[in-house]
């Protein structure tokens, strides 16, 4: 059995920038071990443009995202295997991957970051009513053969779902030459960025049913043609709001969801976002396993990220070198009124910060709001927040010193304004 | 009068903007969104992104972009340029990949590192 310091599960920009992170900390006995052929993750079929304003202060695609922090991890020849899936996790830290060209490998490592991304909530998870012919596929597949390959998955596209990775789809099927006929949206609102909105969709006069779902697929071998059906506050279509569109395809953009397994098969706890418990240093439940990134809750900007991603990889480094304040009692962090979910779920409140930056989204557009803090019961800070949406997570710095006196709790809610 | 209806892109509150024939614009929260509906009304840009094919690499595909934001009536001429064109690895972020593509005084670029695998 092989023996390292810290093993990084994925080498996607978290897995990337939590290596960076670690390896500058004294880290130089690691692994990264990555499934696809190549480092980057998604970032390498967002061929679109608007990632690193934050990070390197300029607007770069996804490719070139990527490609920075590849020439990061190789300027400081940190290791990597390409091909390899992890197919076995225990409790021990002993991590198995495989390949086509070492066969079964198991590391023991002395601490290991998960940084396995998220998946898309495909079309089983909704249960469409109809047939189920070729030509339903989400976002995701559509991107990837599109970008990477070069292969066009339909001609006559209607997406479901209003997240960005759908709209951002609706563009450039457009642009090679696909037509979209709409996009539906079961919510009352529009779960993608206003900026993909109107660059997107009302560029290319896209229509964008709210309130809607695909009511019906119908083919034979490949799909022929949709259903759309309004829905009601119970989001059940509403019998003779049906409206049919002659599709050969149907694109899904319907969610994002940690990709958590390896962690769930040895029972490390999972908080509200799907993603694992963690407390202020990414650690989970189990001692030197952390996590970052879109396995430990979905981000909407990939330079929150790398920034998160690469205190994983300092944390990690610190406990490896057992510098990392050891196990005692925990707050718990608890989603109060309107807020879906918080990370870190859980504080140490050891350690020597002057902030804690939580992050967390909220369950519902809202206009004139506080974000609440609540120490035991007792509110610490309110934020007011003239607009509040679901698809931008919310950042915000908490001063240790509000919080240090907690015994029970901690929790973050919003509250109306009073008009 | 021809009053130009506009959402605004630079937030999440959206404002619903107006742009009346004289520039005015209503609507806006704050200076941005008013900046913002100048813009759209007399010159609106867009980044175009894609790819063109490329030989010798290891994926067929290279991915691109126009180094800046191009006249949004001519997407689709860009697009048809771009599809004319095919490498050879090696490429190379920042490679010009087309010169001042259909006259718009932009470059469209490499924006993957592709190495010679034949």
């Amino acid at each position: 059995m092989i023996k390292k310091d810290l093993v990084i599960i994925g080498g996607g920009s978290a897995g990337m920038a939590a290596a960076v992170g670690a390896f500058d900390a004294g880290i130089t006995d690691l692994l990264i071990i990555e499934r696809s052929p190549f480092l980057g993750g998604i970032l390498n079929q967002c061929i679109h443009n608007g990632f690193g304003l934050a990070e390197f202060k300029e607007e770069l695609t996804g490719p070139e995202f990527a490609g920075r922090f590849i020439k990061q991890v190789e300027a400081r020849k940190i290791p990597f295997v390409l091909n390899s899936t992890v197919t076995g996790l225990t409790k021990e830290k002993v991590v198995t991957y495989t390949n086509d060209k070492e066969g079964v490998v198991q590391v023991e490592a002395k601490a290991i970051i998960m940084a396995t991304g998220c998946y898309e909530r495909s079309a089983g998870a909704i249960g469409i009513p109809g047939e189920r012919p070729a030509g339903i596929l989400t976002a995701g597949q559509a991107q990837l053969f599109l970008n990477e390959y070069g292969y066009l998955c339909g001609h006559r596209i209607f997406i479901l779902g209003s997240g960005d990775i759908g709209l951002i789809m609706a563009r450039r099927l457009t642009l090679e030459g696909a037509k979209v006929l709409g996009v539906a949206e079961i919510m009352p609102w529009s779960n993608g960025l206003n900026r993909n909105l109107v660059q997107c969709l009302y560029d290319f006069n896209i229509p964008l049913y709210l309130s809607h779902t695909v009511s019906k697929v119908v083919g034979h071998g490949r799909l022929e043609r949709i259903e759309i059906s309004q829905v009601d506050e119970k989001m059940q279509a509403i019998p003779g709001t049906e409206q049919s569109f002659d599709v050969d395809t149907l694109i899904l953009s319907i969610g994002l969801v940690p990709n958590n397994d390896l962690l769930n098969s040895i029972g490390v706890p999972t908080s509200r976002s799907r993603g694992a418990i963690v407390n202020e240093n990414f650690e989970t439940q189990l001692e030197g396993v952390f996590s970052c990134g879109n396995v430990l809750h979905v981000h909407d900007l990939v330079d929150n990220v790398v920034s998160e991603a690469r205190e994983a990889g300092k944390a990690a480094a610190a406990f490896i070198n057992g510098k990392l304040p050891s196990e005692g009692k925990q707050i718990d962090v608890v989603p109060g009124d309107g807020v879906g979910y918080v990370v870190p779920s859980k504080l140490t409140l050891k350690g020597n910060v002057e902030n804690y930056l939580f992050k967390f989204r909220v369950k519902k557009p809202s206009k004139n709001v506080y974000i609440d803090y609540k120490v035991d019961g007792k509110v610490v800070k309110s934020v007011f927040k003239p607009v509040i949406i679901p698809s931008e997570m919310e950042i915000q710095p908490i001063a240790k010193k509000l919080l240090e006196n907690a015994q029970i709790s901690i929790e973050v809610s919003l509250r109306q304004k009073e008009v | 009068m021809a009053v130009t209806e506009l959402i605004c892109i630079n937030c999440p509150r959206g404002c619903h903007l107006k742009v009346d024939e004289n520039l005015n614009v209503t609507g806006n929260f704050c200076p941005r969104g008013a900046a913002y509906g100048k813009q759209e009304v007399t010159n609106p840009v867009r980044t175009v992104t894609s790819t063109v094919r490329i030989d010798c690499a290891n994926l067929p595909l290279c991915p691109v972009k126009t180094v800046k934001a191009t006249p949004k009536g001519k997407m689709f001429d860009i697009m048809a340029s771009i599809d004319k064109v095919k490498l050879v690895a090696p490429v190379h972020v920042g490679d010009v990949v087309i010169k001042d593509v259909c006259g718009t005084g932009v470059d469209v670029v490499a924006c993957r590192d592709m190495e010679k695998i034949r």
